[in-house]
């Protein structure tokens, strides 16, 4: 039997709403990509755009958990939902802001022939998907065990990345005339590394909500 | 210098029904404790165990050991240990019909001390630090009942302080007072712990979370849980404190 049946319903909305937030960066990611291998500036141009929903998605969610923290005085793991799902909001949109440099970066390259078929950059991007994925259901189900394998998809994700600045050396050593792509793709993969990290960042959130204790799984 | 308190296995009982069961818990010297607990679960049963107030209820008994720095308060005169072991209760309780100055000074008295210096001496330094003396210094005379709610809560702060006790038995006693009069009062116990033990019994989870470096959570008389305050309100070890804290009890 609860006797806080309005904090309750309040808890409910706000994780759906980071719910919410999470699939809509999930998506942005996957058109953010979408817009790059297929050279498509217009889906750039809705991701730029779309950026704004996200982040007021994300201040919606931070009025939200000042609120109830203003209004409800929550102690125990009522506090930590409220200062998790405040935390990963914020990684939420910071990984939105990423998916708009992707765009971006579609946009500078126009219509210039690729350098190189991408590969390694869509796994990343998948990666970081199914990291968002994983990451979301850890939340909704306080489930500190696949937070924790969540976080570890990161290391194929960095694995993905160091190959990619590798690779893209070699093109811009061969043939200076490369630089400018694959400096932008570079940069890609360096923003697809950063989100991996988000995620981690998200994890050990899940953890510390479930267990009321931190622990750093950026190692 | 504030006195630690051993408690083992602490039973009490009014007639037939038993309040507090096998309580087992160290207090330490100059520190606040705060006891939580809904209604009926022993809280204040267990702070007037401490200075026997609970023996002076018809029918009421308790067994088990109080340790005052490693003393039982069983062996000791009750008169005597309540100058040691000093209360302030939840309402302001004043003596009425006397003077500010008179309410300070009661105590010393009862106790035989007649010099007048002295008495104004010790009058001054209690209504100091219960950071009440600039406000009354001017009207010493003047009724104690003369005073705001929590002048008056002050008031008894200052005349239990008076007779120097070591350990400051507190029972809810912020919850009559206006919130300006409340932070007044949480104040005050943080400076008092430097010189004093302090238990303070709250019914305000943020008065605790506030104030006490260690809580226990109490529940149909028995200590379900005692640690640091910071524990106790982020991460508590049992789900019974947590659903009492959190307000999902039951």
């Amino acid at each position: 039997m609860t006797t806080r049946h309005e904090f309750d319903t309040a808890l409910e909305e706000l994780r759906s709403k980071i719910i919410q937030l999470g699939n809509m960066v999930e998506a942005r990611i996957g058109s953010a990509l979408d817009s790059l291998v297929r050279q498509d500036s217009d889906l750039a141009n809705e991701v730029v755009v779309g950026d704004l929903e996200l982040n007021d998605l994300q201040s919606e969610i931070e009025e939200k958990c000042v609120y109830l923290i203003a209004t409800q005085q929550p102690f125990a793991r009522d506090l930590r939902k409220i200062v998790t799902g405040f935390k990963i909001s914020i990684g939420l949109e910071r990984m939105g802001d990423l998916a708009v440099d992707v765009a971006k970066v579609t946009m500078r390259i126009g219509k210039t022939p690729l350098i190189k078929p991408l590969i390694d950059i869509p796994r990343m991007s998948e990666s970081v998907r199914h990291m968002i994925i994983d990451g979301l259901e850890a939340y909704v189900k306080e489930d500190e065990a696949m937070a924790r394998r969540m976080s570890k998809m990161d290391d194929q994700v960095d694995h993905l990345y160091n190959q990619i600045f590798r690779e893209l050396l070699v093109f811009m050593m061969e043939d200076p005339k490369t630089i400018t792509q694959a400096t932008y793709l570079l940069f890609t993969a360096r923003f697809f590394e950063r989100m991996g990290d988000y995620c981690t960042n998200i994890a050990e959130e899940i953890v510390y909500l479930v267990t009321g204790s931190r622990s750093d799984l950026n190692e | 210098m504030g006195q630690s308190l051993t408690i083992r296995n602490l039973n009490a009982w009014y007639g037939d029904n038993q309040t507090l069961k096998g309580i087992n818990m160290e207090i330490p010297a100059n520190q606040v404790t705060a006891i939580i607990g809904p209604s009926g679960c022993g809280k204040s049963t267990f702070v007037r165990c401490i200075n026997r107030m609970h023996d002076t209820v018809p029918g009421a008994r308790a067994a088990g050991e109080i340790l005052l720095d490693g003393e039982n308060i069983y062996a000791k005169d009750p008169v005597e240990l309540r100058r040691t072991v000093g209360m302030v209760f939840q309402k302001p309780n004043p003596f009425p019909a006397m003077s500010i100055y008179d309410n300070v000074v009661a105590g010393l008295k009862l106790n035989g001390l007649r010099n007048k210096q002295k008495l104004r001496a010790a009058a001054e330094k209690s209504l100091r630090m219960a950071a009440l003396w600039d406000e009354v210094n001017e009207r010493l005379n003047y009724s104690g009942m003369s005073l705001s709610g929590g002048q008056q809560q002050r008031l008894c702060i200052a005349r239990a302080l008076a007779v120097e006790p070591s350990v400051l038995l507190m029972d809810e006693p912020a919850s009559a007072l206006d919130p300006i009069a409340t932070l007044r009062i949480e104040e005050l116990i943080l400076e008092l712990k430097k010189d004093y033990t302090i238990v303070i019994v709250t019914h305000n989870m943020q008065q605790a979370a506030r104030i006490a470096d260690s809580t226990a959570f109490f529940l149909n008389g028995e200590l379900i849980e005692h640690g640091p305050t910071s524990e106790i309100f982020m991460n508590p070890k049992e789900k019974r404190t947590e659903d009492y804290i959190t307000g999902r009890f039951g």
